[in-house]
């Protein structure tokens, strides 16, 4: 607008020249200052996920050069068993975490929202486990959930509820439980504090308001608290079921896939078959079968939460 | 993606609850008698923050135990030591690469959110207030650059550094690792750029300064606020990156702290448990530690993909 106000008053003086073009036309100084931003995303992620795609038709090994092969890729996956046992480990790690992160972290937004001393640094500490690099917090996992020298196994031994250690990383079920169990304690903090974030912003004037008409703290909560946090919770519910659902780094430090891949996400096999079997192709089929997955992932999570907001005939402010 | 809903989120009122118009928690609190609250607040209040704490101080204390002590669990209580050693610390400070592999990430860390940060700040100032032809189609192709996660990219991205000849150097992560961080934090600066005023850079025009002139002089000093959330998400980003350094950098002394914790403490099947856990403790404290001193920061960081 600025600009508009401006242009009279210099071409009086003198003619635009190409370099005046260059230097004030809104246009292309908004492209200048795209360029370095734009140069990142295209050369290390847009063209990689192109190549990605096409490199799951290829079949390319570490050190080999690939030749296009079709769906051949995708109709050998179609055939892995393993293949198929990661997809379900991953939708029920998805599904399970997230749905436990999300009432977890609702229940602790809502008793850390509550009036209570040394509220501040209890809501700094309840963030740490956020804040501390997931693999590093993952080896704490490995070591209190190690087979030998659990300090679970040695208290439940304590209170005489077992005799025996519990293998919890040697064992299909334990190990599943044990990395959901993991993945909830780390996203917790996210979504209790965000939730916490949008909490503070409803006025306190409804809340009297529904105490004077009678309403109980469950009818308080369905139907002023719930509705008014809807968009948060589909932001940020969209973003953990969508960081869940690639999750790699916590997996390869706790378990690496294993017993008997029974934690592999399609995250974890992919890089197994990639970089640690060299069939770069293979790999890159696995990684590319997520997207769909993910895009279905995060259409339900957004649409179907934001859905309620459009029933409620609220704008989009 | 121009459509995310504009919640407008009190951060700051979040954390630091003595602003009084910022919290709302007061409430009716008082009409609730001791004891019940003690069983519907405080009770399960500490059990999930028991939860969430206990592995830090179970890393801790592991750090500090003699050997002897960590595998004789009938004659000592794991819960506690009386003869703390740091033992575990010396050797992983003086006897392994660990100052290396420190020194590694923070390089990384700092390279590659310089790069991000400068970049986001042009790109962010372009879209809110160049407002140029297309702006809100880039905004919203940078958003959804956020949405693609490193998992799908590391295979194809591993044969791009190889092309390149960045294997195994820390230039590819230092390249990479913007990808990820510029969605982000353009995101992010890009709310805090909307809230100076435009009246401000309508002057600036008037008086002859330049777009240039106008974002260093004006625009970057009022969003220093912003600039510091993006710059502590940028780094603890780069600190927690584990897959991209695990593919591209091979040699030990070219690692980050946590894929070198991860594969370099354990011989076979004898997993040093001291000096793992010493290595996760001390690779936690530098975040933990720019964490406590700008918490406020930190957390309108995270939550600043929500608020816009």
């Amino acid at each position: 607008m600025a600009d508009i106000a401006l242009t009279p008053a210099k071409s009086q003086i003198r003619e635009a020249t190409s370099w005046d073009q260059l230097k004030h036309n809104r246009n292309w100084l908004g492209f200048w200052f795209m360029v370095p931003a734009m140069a990142f995303l295209i050369l290390f992620l847009a063209y990689p996920l192109g190549l990605g795609i096409w490199l799951s038709f290829t079949d390319t090994k570490i050190g080999r050069v690939g030749q296009f092969i079709g769906y051949e890729n995708y109709e050998w996956l179609w055939d892995d068993g393993v293949f198929w046992l990661s997809v379900f480990n991953t939708l029920l790690y998805t599904f399970l975490a997230s749905a436990i992160k999300f009432g977890i972290g609702l229940y602790l937004a809502l008793l850390l929202n509550e009036n209570m001393p040394f509220k501040a640094m209890l809501r700094a500490a309840v963030l740490i486990p956020f804040i501390v690099p997931t693999v590093l917090s993952a080896l704490a996992f490995w070591w209190i959930f190690d087979s030998q020298f659990s300090i679970i196994s040695w208290s439940l031994k304590q209170m005489g509820l077992i005799t025996q250690n519990i293998n919890f990383l040697g064992d299909t079920t334990w190990a599943r439980i044990c990395v959901i169990f993991a993945n909830i304690w780390r996203g917790v903090p996210f979504v209790a504090i965000t939730l916490l974030a949008g909490l503070q912003t409803v006025s306190p004037s409804l809340y009297e308001a529904a105490t004077l008409d009678g309403a109980s703290r469950w009818q308080m909560f369905r139907h002023i608290t719930y509705p008014l946090l809807t968009p948060i919770i589909a932001v940020v519910m969209t973003f953990s079921v969508l960081f869940t659902f690639t999750d790699f780094q916590l997996i390869w430090a706790m378990t690496r896939g294993g017993p008997v891949n029974a934690t592999h996400l399609m995250a974890t096999l992919s890089y197994q078959r990639a970089i640690i079997g060299g069939q770069l192709g293979e790999g890159a089929a696995i990684a590319s079968a997520m997207i769909p997955f993910l895009l279905a992932a995060i259409m339900i999570s957004w649409f179907g939460l934001q859905r309620r907001k459009w029933q409620q005939g609220e704008n989009n402010d | 993606m121009t459509d995310l809903p504009t919640t407008h989120v009190n951060l700051k009122g979040v954390l630091t609850s003595s602003a009084p118009t910022a919290d709302h928690s007061e409430g009716m609190s008082y009409l609730q008698s001791v004891p019940r609250r003690l069983v519907t607040l405080y009770l399960p209040l500490s059990i999930i923050v028991f939860v969430l704490l206990f592995p830090f101080y179970w890393m801790a204390l592991t750090a500090v135990k003699p050997d002897a002590q960590l595998l004789d669990m009938d004659t000592y209580s794991p819960f506690w030591t009386w003869n703390p050693t740091f033992k575990h610390f010396y050797k992983l400070l003086f006897e392994s690469h660990y100052p290396m592999w420190l020194w590694n990430t923070m390089y990384v860390a700092v390279c590659a959110t310089f790069l991000s940060i400068v970049a986001s700040v042009l790109a962010a100032y372009a879209i809110v207030r160049l407002r140029y032809r297309g702006a809100n189609l880039v905004g919203g192709l940078i958003f959804l650059a956020y949405l693609v996660p490193p998992s799908i990219l590391f295979i194809p991205l591993a044969t791009v550094v190889f092309q390149y000849g960045l294997f195994d150097s820390p230039l590819a992560l230092i390249l990479t690792y913007p990808t990820i961080l510029i969605p982000f934090s353009t995101w992010l600066l890009m709310g805090y750029f909307k809230t100076i005023p435009f009246e401000l850079e309508e002057c600036a025009l008037i008086d002859g300064a330049s777009r240039w002139q106008i974002l260093i002089k004006i625009v970057l000093p009022l969003a220093i606020p912003g600039l510091i959330s993006a710059f502590i998400f940028c780094f603890t980003l780069c600190w927690n990156e584990f897959i991209y350094a695990l593919t591209f950098l091979q040699s030990v002394q070219n690692k980050t702290v946590p894929v070198a914790i991860v594969n370099e403490f354990v011989d076979g099947d004898v997993y040093r448990w001291g000096s793992l856990m010493a290595g996760a403790l001390a690779g936690s404290l530098p975040l933990v530690i720019l964490y406590a001193f700008f918490v406020e920061h930190y957390v309108s960081a995270m939550t600043g993909a929500v608020k816009e």
